[in-house]
Formats: C-alpha cells, sequence, structure tokens
C-alpha cells in the first residue's frame, strides 16, 4: 500500500488525536455531520437535562446552577447562516434547543457544542480553532461534548507549518485562538486521569472529505 | 513552602516527609511512569536538538530584553490591552488590587500561575477583602487546604483522594466519596458556579510574543480559557523572562514543554490571546484587559554572566521529576515556592537568600536535572554557586574552613590521612570496615560501615609495580584521587596490572592532590581552584597520550569543571584544554582506547550487576563501555532497576543529610538484591564506598568492586 504524503498526514492526525482519546470519524458531507451530532445528542445519550456532576452531592449555589438547565442543547455560534438552519431544523425535529449565541444564558451547561476547526496540527492531533468571538470560545467550554468539524484540507505536518496561518490571526487584532488536544484533562488528584474537569467530557473529530 | 530557619529545623522537617508514606509511594510510582512516557513522546525527536533550539531561541533574547519589552508594551497597547511594569513582588500585587477596586471588581478567579504564587498574590488580595478562587483543581485544593505547590506542574501531589474527599466534603457541606471520577465532577461544577459569578480573571503566562503583543496559555483543564472569557477583566501577571520575539520562537517552547513537563505531546489547551477580546457583559462588549510584567530580580540574574541561563526556564518541572531528593522529601522541603532543582536556584533570586541557605544545600550533584532540562540549564553548578555566594557574604561554616584549610597544602591534606591510620586503629575491625564509628563522625551515619584507611596508599607501592617492557603502545597518566590513592589503592593496582598488559606506559605524578569536587560541594570555591591548579601542574610534563582515572566524579570534574574553574586565567587556557582533552574514565579507555573484548578474558560466569556513578552515566555520558566490558569478561550481566539512579553518596552530601543518604542507598540496594547478582561493580571509590558500607549493614553476601578489579580478576595471564 502506498499512501500519498496528503494521506500519511490524515492518518498520522487520526492517530495523534486517537492517542488523547478523541474519537475520530470520516465523514463525506456537512449533513453526515448533522446526522452524527443529532444521534450523538439522541439515541447514544449524549445529551442530558441533569447533566455531569449534577448528581453529585454539591454545596447549594453550584446545585442551583444546575438546575438553570431544562433542556436538551446543542449549540453551533459560527456556523454558516445556511449550514446552520438545516442543524436547527433536525434539531428541534428531535426536540432538542439549538443556539447560535447567547451562551452566558447557558453557562449551567449545554450538552452539545458544535464547530468547525480552522485547522489540524498532525503531529500532536490538535484543532486549531480562532475563536474571537465569546460565544464560540463558551459552545466548546461549557459542552459536555464538543463536535468539531475538520476538513481533511486543512490537515497540516506540525505548528510550524501552521504558523503562517496562527501568525496571521494574531495580527488581525483582538484575536482570541485556541489549540485543542483532546478533551478536558486533570491527573491532579494522584496522578489519576480524569476528563472533563472543566471543558467537554468527550471531544469527537469529523474528518469531513475535500 | 520552605521556612526552616537553619539546618537542623531544616533536616527535622525532612525527617517528616521521610516518614509520609503516601508521598513518599506517590512520588516514587511518578518517577518510574514520568521516565517512560517522556521517552515515549520524544520518540520522534532528537531531544538534544530541540533543547539547543529553546536554549538559543532563549539566550536571543536576553540582549535584546528591555526592547523586546517595548515592543510587546507597544503592540499589546496597540490592540487595547494595558501593560504594566512592576519592579517586585509588592508593587505587581498593588497593581492587580488597584486594578480590581477601579474596575469594581469584587470577586476574581485564577488560573494557575507560578508567578501569582511567587508573589502571593492570593494573600494580598484577599487582605483587602477580595475574594479568590483558583480554577486549577491542584491549585484550588491547595488553596482550600492554605499551603504552597509541591510542584510547579501538579501542585497537589502530596495529597491523597482521601484527603481531598475530606476537603470537599467540608466545602460543600455534603458527603463526599473517596472516588477520584467524582471528586473532580464536584470540582467541575463547583467551580463553574464560581466563574459566573466572577468579575475579574487573573492569569499567569507561559509566552509574551512581542511581535504581536499575544500571550500564550499552556494548560490542560481548560479553565485558563473559561478565567480569561466570562469575567469583565482580565489580568495575566507574568515575569519578564516569558517574552519572545515571535510565535515561532513560542512554538519552539511548545514543542518540548508539555513532553518534558508530562510526557504528553501537547496539553489538551493552549490559548493564544491578542488585544481586547469581546466580553458581552463588559459595557462596551470589550474585555478590559491588563499585563503585568514582572521583574522580581530577574533583571539582575539577566545580565549575570552565568545565572542569565535561568531565563531558559520553561517552568516544566522535569527537574523535580528526575531529582532524587525532591522523590524522598516532596516539593515543600525542595524550594520557597519554586521548587525541585530550578526552585532552589529561584528561590534565592526571587525570595533572597535566607530563604535559600538551607534548601541550596540539599543537592547531592547527581546531575539528573542537568540531564533533563528543557533549556539545558547547568543546575548543579547554578545551585552550587547560590551556596558560594550565601557563604561567601554571610561566612563560611567551620568544617567548610577546615577543610579549605587543608586542602590548599597537599602535604598537610597527606599527612592528616596518613595519621588517620593510626588514629583508627582502635577502632578498625580485621575485615576492613571500622567496628564502631569514631567520634568524628555523626551518629546517623550508622546506616553503612565507613571503611578503614589502607596501610600503605597508592602512591607508596606505585614504584614497586611492574611496567611492560615491550610493546608499548599509550603512555597513561594515572590520576587516583583521594579514596583510591589512600583507601582502595587495590583498586587502583588492578588497573594497573591489567593496562600492563595490554602495552601502557603508566606514570603517576607525585604532586596530584584531591580533584577540588569535595571543596566544590561545600562552596569553597577558591581552595577548589588551587587545588585544580596543582593537579595541572602535576601532570604538565608528564607527556602522557591520556590521564586515566577510576573515579567517574574525578573524571567529570576534570574534565568539565577544571575550564570553567581555571579558564579565566589567559596563561592556563590552552593548557587546560590539553590537560582536559586528555582525561578519560577507566571503562571508556579499557573499551573505547585499549579496545579491550572477550579475547583478553578467560570467562567464568558470576551473576554481576552494574551500578553506573551519576557522574559516568550524566557527567560523561558513559552508559554501555562498563556494562559491554564486564559481559566480554565473561560476567553473567544483569541489568538492575533504577541503574542510574543515585546511589546516595554524593560526597560531602551523605556527612550533610545522613537520613536521605541513607534513604537512597536502601533503594539502590533493594534493586540489586533483586538481580540476583553476586557481584555489584561500578566505576566509582565514593560509590565503592557507599554500597560496600550498605550491605555489610544489611549482612548481604554480595561484593562490591570496582569494575577494574572485576576484569583485572579475568584477565588472560599475561595479556
Amino acid at each position: 500500500m502506498n499512501d500519498t504524503p496528503r494521506q500519511q498526514l490524515v492518518s498520522r492526525f487520526v492517530d495523534k488525536a486517537k492517542a488523547v482519546s478523541a474519537f475520530v470519524t470520516e465523514i463525506s458531507s456537512i449533513d453526515e455531520a448533522i446526522a452524527y451530532t443529532l444521534d450523538l445528542c439522541g439515541s447514544r445519550g449524549a445529551c442530558r437535562i441533569k447533566i455531569s456532576g449534577c448528581e453529585e452531592a454539591l454545596s447549594p449555589p453550584a446545585g442551583e446552577l444546575c438546575l438553570t438547565k431544562q433542556e436538551k442543547i446543542v449549540a453551533a455560534p459560527d456556523l454558516s447562516p445556511e449550514i446552520f438552519q438545516r442543524l436547527a431544523a433536525a434539531c428541534s425535529a428531535s426536540g432538542f434547543a439549538c443556539l447560535r449565541d447567547g451562551m452566558r444564558q447557558h453557562l449551567g451547561g449545554i450538552d452539545i457544542g458544535f464547530t468547525i476547526a480552522d485547522l489540524g496540527i498532525a503531529e500532536t492531533g490538535t484543532l486549531v480553532l480562532n475563536c474571537p468571538g465569546e460565544d464560540l470560545r463558551l459552545a466548546t467550554m461549557i459542552s459536555e461534548y464538543h463536535v468539531a468539524v475538520l476538513p481533511k484540507g486543512s490537515i497540516v505536518a506540525d505548528g510550524f507549518a501552521a504558523e503562517a496561518q496562527l501568525r496571521k490571526y494574531l495580527h488581525r487584532t483582538p484575536d482570541y485562538t485556541a489549540f485543542i488536544t483532546g478533551a478536558s484533562r486533570t491527573a491532579d488528584i494522584e496522578r489519576v486521569l480524569a476528563m472533563g474537569v472543566h471543558g467537554p467530557l468527550e471531544l469527537h473529530i469529523l474528518l469531513l472529505e475535500d | 513552602m520552605q521556612d526552616a530557619k537553619n539546618l537542623k529545623e531544616y533536616r527535622q522537617t525532612i525527617q517528616e516527609s521521610l516518614g509520609n508514606d503516601f508521598l513518599r509511594r506517590a512520588l516514587d510510582t511518578f518517577a518510574v511512569t514520568y521516565r517512560a512516557s517522556r521517552a515515549r513522546a520524544f520518540a520522534e525527536f532528537d531531544v538534544q536538538q530541540l533543547v539547543d533550539e529553546v536554549a538559543a531561541a532563549k539566550d536571543a533574547v536576553l540582549p535584546r530584553l528591555l526592547e523586546l519589552y517595548s515592543e510587546f508594551k507597544k503592540n499589546a497597547e496597540d490592540a487595547g490591552v494595558k501593560v504594566h511594569f512592576a519592579k517586585d513582588a509588592a508593587e505587581a500585587n498593588r497593581l492587580v488590587a488597584e486594578i480590581a477596586e477601579r474596575s469594581g471588581s469584587k470577586k476574581i478567579i485564577k488560573s494557575k500561575s507560578m508567578t501569582a504564587e511567587e508573589t502571593l498574590l492570593n494573600h494580598a488580595l484577599e487582605d483587602r477583602g477580595l475574594e479568590v478562587v483558583e480554577t486549577d483543581l491542584g491549585e484550588w485544593i491547595i488553596q482550600l487546604r492554605h499551603e504552597g505547590p509541591s510542584h510547579m506542574v501538579m501542585p497537589a501531589i502530596h495529597l491523597s483522594r482521601y484527603q481531598v474527599k475530606d476537603l470537599f466534603s467540608e466545602v460543600t457541606g455534603a458527603r463526599q466519596e473517596p472516588d477520584i471520577e467524582k471528586l473532580v465532577k464536584v470540582a467541575r461544577r463547583e467551580l463553574r458556579s464560581k466563574f459566573v459569578e466572577a468579575d475579574m480573571g487573573v492569569t499567569g503566562a507561559n509566552f509574551a510574543i512581542a511581535d504581536t503583543g499575544t500571550i500564550g496559555l499552556v494548560t490542560n483543564e481548560g479553565n485558563a480559557r473559561l478565567v480569561t472569557t466570562l469575567p469583565r477583566v482580565h489580568v495575566a501577571l507574568l515575569g519578564i523572562d516569558k517574552l519572545v520575539p515571535t510565535v515561532a520562537d513560542a512554538m519552539k517552547i511548545l514543542r518540548v514543554l508539555p513532553r518534558n513537563a508530562t510526557g504528553q505531546n501537547l496539553t489538551s489547551y493552549v490559548t493564544w490571546i491578542t488585544g481586547a477580546n469581546e466580553c458581552r457583559s463588559a459595557a462596551d462588549k470589550k474585555k478590559e484587559i491588563h499585563f503585568i510584567v514582572l521583574d522580581n530580580g530577574r533583571l539582575e540574574m539577566a545580565k549575570d554572566p552565568l545565572f542569565s541561563q535561568v531565563f531558559r526556564c520553561v517552568r516544566c518541572g522535569a527537574c523535580a521529576n528526575v531529582c532524587p531528593v525532591y522523590r524522598l522529601v516532596g516539593g515543600h522541603k525542595m524550594g520557597h515556592i519554586y521548587i525541585g532543582a530550578i526552585g532552589l536556584i529561584l528561590t534565592y533570586f526571587f525570595h533572597g537568600p535566607e530563604k535559600a541557605r538551607n534548601i541550596v544545600q540539599n543537592c547531592i550533584n547527581c546531575e539528573a536535572c542537568k540531564d533533563i532540562c528543557a533549556g539545558g540549564i547547568d543546575l548543579p553548578r547554578l545551585i552550587k554557586q547560590v551556596h558560594v555566594r550565601i557563604q561567601d557574604k554571610e561566612g563560611h561554616p567551620l568544617p567548610s574552613l577546615l577543610l579549605a584549610r587543608v586542602m590548599k597544602s597537599r602535604k598537610l591534606f597527606h599527612t592528616l590521612l596518613r595519621t588517620a591510620k593510626w588514629a583508627q586503629r582502635p577502632v578498625a575491625g580485621d575485615d576492613g570496615f571500622m567496628r564502631h564509628l569514631p567520634m568524628m563522625f555523626f551518629k546517623e551515619h550508622d546506616f553503612k560501615a565507613l571503611p578503614t584507611v589502607a596501610d600503605k596508599p597508592f602512591r607508596d607501592r606505585f614504584a614497586e609495580l611492574a611496567q611492560p617492557r615491550e610493546g608499548i603502545r599509550f603512555r597513561v597518566g594515572l590520576f587516583s584521587g583521594c579514596v583510591q590513592d589512600f583507601v582502595y589503592p587495590e583498586q587502583m593496582e588492578a588497573a594497573f596490572t591489567l593496562f600492563a598488559d595490554h602495552g601502557c606506559a603508566m606514570s603517576f605524578p607525585m604532586e596530584q592532590s584531591c580533584c577540588g569536587l569535595p571543596l566544590q560541594m561545600m562552596g569553597e570555591m577558591a581552595t577548589s581552584r588551587s587545588v585544580a591548579e596543582q593537579n595541572l601542574r602535576a601532570f604538565e610534563r608528564e607527556g602522557v597520550d591520556y590521564i586515566v582515572t577510576l573515579c567517574a566524579s574525578c573524571a567529570s570534574h576534570l574534565k568539565h569543571n577544571y575550564p570553567a574553574l581555571l579558564g579565566d586565567d589567559p596563561l592556563l587556557q590552552d593548557k587546560v584544554k590539553a590537560f582536559t582533552a586528555k582525561v578519560i574514565d577507566f571503562s571508556s579507555f579499557a573499551r573505547d582506547v585499549l579496545g579491550l573484548d572477550a579475547s583478553a578474558f578467560t570467562g567464568q560466569g558470576k551473576a554481576a550487576t552494574f551500578h553506573s556513578p551519576c557522574h559516568l552515566c550524566r557527567g560523561l555520558g558513559v552508559h554501555e563501555a562498563p556494562r559491554r566490558l564486564l559481559e566480554a569478561a565473561g560476567y553473567d550481566f544483569r541489568e538492575a532497576d533504577e541503574s542510574e539512579v543515585c546511589c546516595g553518596f554524593g560526597g560531602t552530601f551523605s556527612a550533610k543529610f545522613p537520613e536521605l543518604s541513607a534513604e537512597l542507598l536502601r533503594k539502590k540496594l533493594d534493586n540489586v538484591e533483586k538481580t540476583g547478582a553476586e557481584l555489584l561493580l561500578t566505576d566509582c571509590p565514593g560509590c565503592v564506598m557507599q554500597l560496600r558500607g550498605g550491605l555489610k549493614k544489611r549482612g548481604s553476601t554480595i561484593v562490591v568492586q570496582h569494575t577494574a578489579e572485576a576484569l583485572a580478576a579475568r584477565k588472560k595471564k599475561g595479556g
């Protein structure tokens, strides 16, 4: 089997992303991404009224914040209007709320943050997300699951290959850019790895055929 | 936080750590798993090249530091950030408090910042009635316990799930279970409610990029993204050492930092913030952002020809991960706020000599930190130099002064060693060990049996030894070091007969003295220098091809420290170069120069293992030579676990911290015994002394020898 350099880059990205417990799936259209998200939210049980941690014994303020979440929520702040429409329609058909903005009204938590990544870095299995708008940032942080679409053509070899693009972002002020590698994690208690200490418990990467 | 007033008090706190079983187990497991995961993370790379690139990038910053600061300030302010300069901790804390006051911020959330730990920011803000909550899980835990971090990247590594369970039960007012996953979830929800209420977020920064006025934050939990997104105000407190010219420089550091810190290819999140970002809870929808750039001793460090390399530190914490002393005592005993090898140095510059005085002596000089450092900092040397500075300023303690006085004169030193032979008579047994320790040794030394001084030192035996008559291949100068000269001359003799069989004509310059390393360890630099010069002169006219020493510590000191000690004298520079180029350790000489292989030996198959002296494997980078020689000589060679970890001797260290030395020795011998070897070999007389004494005390039958003795015993007769 002779893989092209591009295929090698993609498979390296997949290996490295899986090594940090990301779920990687290949898709051929945005509609597949929407279907994946709906399936994750619904039949795979990702979307829940009572979200992770809210079943534990909490202090009164933390407990009250849990109660503010009363629906199953998908948030997708940065999609084109046309794609957002398709996602929103699918959500509404399944009884899920689909948000484009106003994340601050949902700090109790949302179920799925849906985004399209700007770049992928193969060396580390990293997503680059340019997110100057706070709704996009919050959708990828207060969500229980982060679903990110990554066009295969946006995968570069390493941080240095991503540098030109990164420099463009940083020169365009103000700017906020995130490298995301796997889900939120901690090993602060006895060095035991635990996922989702602040941000998403799971990262799902959908590799979109060019 | 280390606050002991004197060495005695400090040693008491060390005893407490040694009694903490949980801490000991946690750090033991970590030390082993860390090495494996780091190796995996670097598997595809030439680590040295990556480290060199970090060092070069950071070194290039130094001459342009203030220029880069102005560029960073201009670019950040053009993008809507206010940049402040704070000369010390108090000023930094005051600036943060004033920003809080002006912006009407009452509730503050923080992501992890060692710089804020350094300035004790939380205390300063709380004193002004502000609520401060750490959001990094480990930092939150230690904040709730009113402790400082015990590791730079794993601040709560000293605590168990049971302690965290009790703490969280108290905080939530509800009963928690000792289940880590559940405890993490509780923290997620408790801290989320703190994020919602916060007015101001405080972070550190891993990078400050001059070219764009950007800061970069490296985290795993993602809390820094929330801290810099939700509150109206963001204050980043960062040391001026975090400045880099461009994003390319930041990328070079980023490639090494997580791999070296935790063995991750990259942390879960890296956040790049440029300018006043959107913030929908602010009146004008723009976040109020302040960058406070802290000096606090850094500018002085940047100007120092030796200490400026500290700027290469990327705060990965790896120097603690591999430190055998840290592994025994934990972070609270290995630094004031910054911990590990770099902590010993930073404590002096950031928190002053009184905080550094005791801890800086707790370095066994094994060089494990230097070997692992992401920026290639010569940490053991800098630690020693801090010790020297403190001692030069505050006065040298009596034992240190006496040692320096004695060693300054080779004749006096050697006369004392010869008389020690008579002094020890009443207490020496007939097996080469002292039965009872003379008064001059502390009682804690009881963990090992100490050797006696030999009847006749090597220097008095040398003339009687038979030199080869023909087939001379090399002219070799022997450097014995004091221990092999006066305590273990038989090791020198073994090497002599082996070398003689293989065409070495040998000389032993009588004017040679101690290599000077013990003086350096005691902080006696002036005498260390004068002894170095004596040795240089002693070998000057010998006309030898190689200077061979059987002591790895001597070899490493002669080779690597002499240029630094004597190199400032232009008249000596060339001579030092010529001298150090000839210095070689026993095993490398035997294998790589003499080319000894199986044909030189008659095999016999005894099970043998090897202890790598620190100054052999790290000091000289020699790993294979002794092991392959032992195999060639027909021994059944068995690698021991952690064979390159220090045995706990550390020269004068074992006299200063006998309890730590004993623990390191215990671990070492456990690993040796596990191999089932009958013979334990090593390339350093200090290690022989430590290991032999420890095994004797255990009543073990394992025989400890220098590799030279093991090889000489198996050599073919007559070469």
